[in-house]
């Protein structure tokens, strides 16, 4: 059972709450102070896609993040519900090699306040590298067999404070 | 906390001053912020970070984004950022060899006027 568990609506607006739960929750399970920004980040990378995904294929459906301390790794799992999202995925989570602009993609534009998600200009899969250069385990699969969605997993070792 | 966005003009160079957090929910204010700055001919562009207390790959793809379209005018797109938890997804990503990252904005402005 995850230590702690939250589902919101696939809204932009709730990405920061999902962002600021599971900082405290990694910071009360003993994730050392510099490794929490890094926690900030990649959840925030995770729930991020899912919303778009969501936004996208089924925006009436919640996202659930479930956070789990079992004393030595603090893990988190981002869970979308989106059909299809896990064939979005880039064959591997790496980014444009070399230096240079990413190739413009012209995505259609997306409008309003609170369901404002800007077109990317950058390759679906960096959020997903973002991840995997900050967490120290990284996978993501398909939510469930026979189901629609993916379920980003990540996890930080427990630092022992040195003395 | 919320997105706080200012410009203004310091020697022919428009400087943003950026506060708060930059994520898909904020990003597209400062999406707006530069493309009404591009489409008013402002090409020569400073983005001053040294208040962002988030940034994630939404607001990368808005800052390159940003950067492609003052290009298409010859421009330029500059930030201004030293912290350290900002400067590690431009490295993760590897876009500290796109932009020019720089220590403050009269250190961005002095290096845009000694490429001219």
């Amino acid at each position: 059972m995850a230590t702690v568990e939250v589902t919101f609506t696939p809204l932009p607006v709730h990405v920061r709450t999902a962002r600021l739960v599971a900082t405290a929750v990694a910071r009360r399970s003993g994730i050392s102070e510099s490794l929490l920004d890094e926690v900030r980040l990649a959840v925030g990378e995770a729930c991020s896609r899912a919303v778009e995904a969501h936004l996208r294929h089924c925006p009436g459906q919640p996202i659930r993040v479930a956070l789990t301390d079992d004393g030595e790794r603090f893990e988190v799992v981002v869970t979308d519900a989106a059909p299809g999202s896990e064939h979005d995925l880039p064959a591997s989570a790496g980014l444009p090699a070399g230096p240079g602009l990413p190739a413009e993609e012209p995505l259609p534009e997306r409008v309003g306040t609170n369901v404002g998600i800007i077109p990317l200009q950058l390759p679906d899969g960096v959020g997903l590298a973002v991840i995997a250069g900050l967490a120290d385990d990284f996978s993501i699969a398909p939510a469930a067999p026979a189901s629609p969605g993916t379920s980003v997993t990540m996890s930080w070792k427990r630092r022992v404070a040195a003395i | 906390m919320d997105l706080k966005l200012s410009h203004s003009n310091k020697d022919g160079i428009e400087i943003v001053d950026v506060e708060g957090e930059i994520d898909v929910y904020t990003a597209p204010r400062l999406r707006e912020l530069l493309i009404e700055l591009v489409n008013k001919k402002n090409y020569q562009l400073v983005v001053n970070m040294e208040k962002v207390e988030f940034l994630d790959s939404t607001g990368l793809g808005v800052l390159v984004g940003g950067l492609k379209r003052v290009r298409a005018h010859d421009g330029s797109l500059d930030l201004v950022c030293t912290q350290e938890r900002i400067l590690k997804i431009f490295r993760i990503t590897g876009l500290t060899k796109v932009f020019g990252i720089h220590e403050s904005v009269d250190q961005a402005i002095a290096a845009r006027k000694a490429e001219k």
